[in-house]
């Protein structure tokens, strides 16, 4: 066998092992794929039900003895009466009115606040069912059960069927899961609430952790002589990196709350918290960034005599900004995400009101994801996979921001 | 007030030098470099001439880059790199303490082995340094040093109608000569060059000697060069550096052709290197 011969079958045996190679490369990529495709399904068809709600027509006398008694569930229970007046017993009356949801009537009392010309007057006014009655709406209840079996009765059925019959029950958009804060009736709850929070405290962790960490770092990389200190820093940072998130959330409380008295459950200090977390994430992303610029970038600008702050301002930083911004946005994305930090400082209750600020009392995405998911109305469920559906819209969009900003700071050299 | 002096003291010296011998705008004293524990640098004495171009040749890690950096403190920022000695420019001590490195700098102008323009236009290249060091008044004053430096530095005809690109988006040589229209732009008094066209073709180093050799008229150069050609070519003085040392000094023409050392003659001559 010749020379040539023998890198002839060394070749072959070569190449079939790069395909290997390349192969599982590429099912390594699709079995990542498919996850994130069969979770995302999952969670889109769970969710997708809680973006509609079943609204009921009703007609509704503006009554004005009721609305001077403020007592605005009772037009609506009129309303009912109205509808059905074959149904007398009190029980069965009872059943009736608990067709509709609890907020019914303050649907009504915003109608009347804007317009109150109604007073006296007689609408069809679409209001929300219970939860019980949308869940049987969307089928999540099945009406083939046994009566025992289920959260709605015969007589209920019927009652939903009339309503089928002239059209004056249906599906429509749930603009409410997106204007409202929490609630414990599942057809009033809304993730505005926790939106807010989660914004507000991303906000106040973004302010926080992004000066300091590119401080931080280019101070270390740029100006910091090389020694013991410094060494003993840089440790403690990347130890930091990986403290578990519930002792910074522990710190938050001990600190921020107990010796700072700053008010519980708010988002200043959610971020504040959340800030600590995200820091040594920051600071070791933007130093690699801050490495990784040419250093005869660096040595043009002390040749021209640049001094050291003009190098790093005019020519490093800019050329390490994409990086630091990119490790900055996997740090948000952290902090998104946490919830383990928040339960420590309060921020893990059960809130309605829509934070208006950063000293409102609020309470975060995926705290806000645990607590429905931990409710025990069905109707949560649904309501807990559309919120996880905000929150990964939330992550993209950020995601997005940050791939926006990375092309417009890029420069090649 | 210090620098005024050294300024005269300077002036003189040329007009005393215009006979005889040549004025020393730059002169090393015993120059003992080390970095940590190593001694690069083996007490150098060396006097470069004005308007000149010194060439600094020898072996692969014979100090002569280490030198060179010397005279404009870019090792400062080396750490554990210490310099020991007296390193003179126009008579003024640049070591000597309440010496702005900046100031310095302005003074003593780089260009290095590979050209490393900034990720920035053409335009910007250039007026980093007249903008950093407060040279123009307005606009029309930094557009005056800009061309005149691209100019100088031959460049001006290949890009005058693109200013605004990106100066990394040009060829090697032409990046090379935007870095030495870079350096004049501050109108430095030294420029050194650290291997200006080891990174370069035949014809853009062709392009590149050809103009050093018209900068010496205004400046003084001092490169560090491999291609003993290149030093023949360019340079009216030698120095030949091996192994820390400062072997041998003088006319290039004469280390060329009658060195007294041996070193240098088995290096000029290719048997070292």
């Amino acid at each position: 066998m010749s020379k040539s011969d023998r890198i002839q079958a060394g070749l072959a045996k070569r190449y079939r092992a790069e395909k290997r190679f390349r192969l599982y490369g590429i099912l390594a990529i699709a079995v990542a794929i498919s996850f994130l495709v069969v979770m995302l399904t999952a969670i889109g068809i769970r969710g997708v039900g809680a973006f509609q709600q079943t609204h009921v027509a009703l007609t509704v006398t503006f009554d004005e003895q009721h609305i001077k008694d403020n007592n605005w569930q009772g037009m609506v229970k009129d309303a009912m009466r109205k509808a059905f007046p074959d149904v007398t017993s009190r029980r069965d009356k009872r059943a009736l009115y608990k067709l509709m949801s609890s907020g019914a009537g303050f649907d009504l009392q915003t109608m009347f606040k804007d317009d109150p010309s109604l007073l006296g007057q007689v609408r069809t006014v679409w209001l929300p069912s219970s939860d019980d009655i949308d869940m049987l709406m969307k089928g999540t209840i099945d009406r083939e059960a046994a009566e025992g079996d289920r959260r709605v009765s015969n007589k209920e059925i019927a009652w939903i069927d009339r309503w089928l019959a002239d059209d004056a029950i249906e599906l429509q958009f749930n603009m409410r899961f997106f204007t409202a804060g929490d609630s414990r009736e599942p057809e009033l709850a809304g993730i505005l609430g926790a939106f807010m929070g989660s914004l507000f405290s991303l906000s106040v962790c973004f302010a926080l952790s992004f000066p300091l960490g590119i401080m931080t770092a280019v101070y270390l990389e740029e100006f910091a002589p090389k020694n013991r200190w410094t060494d003993l820093i840089e440790v403690n940072i990347n130890n930091l990196a990986a403290v578990p998130s519930i002792v910074f959330g522990l710190l938050g409380l001990a600190v921020f709350l107990n010796f700072f008295l700053l008010p519980r459950s708010a988002p200043l200090v959610g971020g504040m918290v959340l800030a600590l977390m995200t820091l040594p994430t920051i600071i070791i992303a933007a130093r690699a960034a801050l490495r990784a610029v040419p250093p005869s970038i660096r040595e043009a600008a002390f040749g021209m005599g640049a001094s050291q702050v003009q190098t790093v301002m005019h020519h490093v930083l800019p050329l390490a900004m994409p990086g630091m911004l990119t490790g900055t946005i996997i740090g948000m994305a952290q902090a998104l995400g946490e919830s383990a930090p928040l339960l420590m400082i309060g921020m893990v209750a059960f809130i309605v009101d829509i934070p208006g600020g950063f000293t409102d009392p609020a309470t975060a995405l995926p705290v806000q994801i645990y607590l429905w998911a931990d409710s025990p109305e069905r109707a949560f469920s649904e309501r807990t996979a559309a919120a996880i559906i905000v929150l990964v819209g939330f992550l993209i969009a950020m995601n997005l921001l940050a791939v926006i900003l990375r092309r417009r700071f890029e420069r090649r050299w | 007030m210090e620098l005024a002096i050294h300024t005269d003291v300077s002036d003189m010296a040329r007009v005393d030098g215009h006979g005889l011998s040549a004025p020393h705008k730059v002169t090393a004293q015993g120059v003992d470099v080390f970095y940590g524990d190593k001694q690069a640098l083996k007490s150098i004495n060396l006097d470069i001439p004005s308007n000149t171009v010194t060439a600094l040749i020898g072996p692969s890690g014979c100090g002569k880059s280490t030198f060179l950096r010397c005279l404009n403190r870019m090792n400062d920022v080396v750490e554990g790199c210490r310099i020991e000695g007296m390193i003179t420019l126009d008579g003024e001590d640049i070591y000597a303490r309440g010496v702005d490195v900046v100031h310095l700098r302005a003074r003593v102008g780089m260009v290095f082995q590979k050209p490393n323009p900034f990720p920035k236009s053409i335009y910007d290249n250039v007026a980093y340094g007249p903008r950093i060091h407060g040279l123009a008044k307005n606009r029309a004053e930094m557009d005056e040093i800009v061309l005149t430096s691209l100019e100088k530095a031959g460049l001006i005809d290949e890009v005058r109608d693109r200013l605004e690109a990106p100066g990394t988006g040009l060829s090697g040589g032409q990046q090379q000569r935007l870095c030495i229209a870079r350096a004049i732009a501050v109108e430095p008094e030294v420029i050194l060059m650290d291997e200006p066209c080891s990174a370069l073709d035949p014809i853009a180093t062709a392009k590149i000697e050809e103009l050093i050799d018209e900068l010496k008229q205004n400046y003084t150069i001092i490169m560090v060069t491999h291609s003993m050609q290149q030093a023949a070519r360019v340079s009216q003085k030698t120095a030949f550096f091996h192994l820390g040392e400062l072997v041998e000094q003088g006319d290039t023409t004469d280390i060329f052709t009658k060195p007294f050392d041996e070193r240098t003659q088995a290096y000029v001559t290719g048997r070292i290197g």
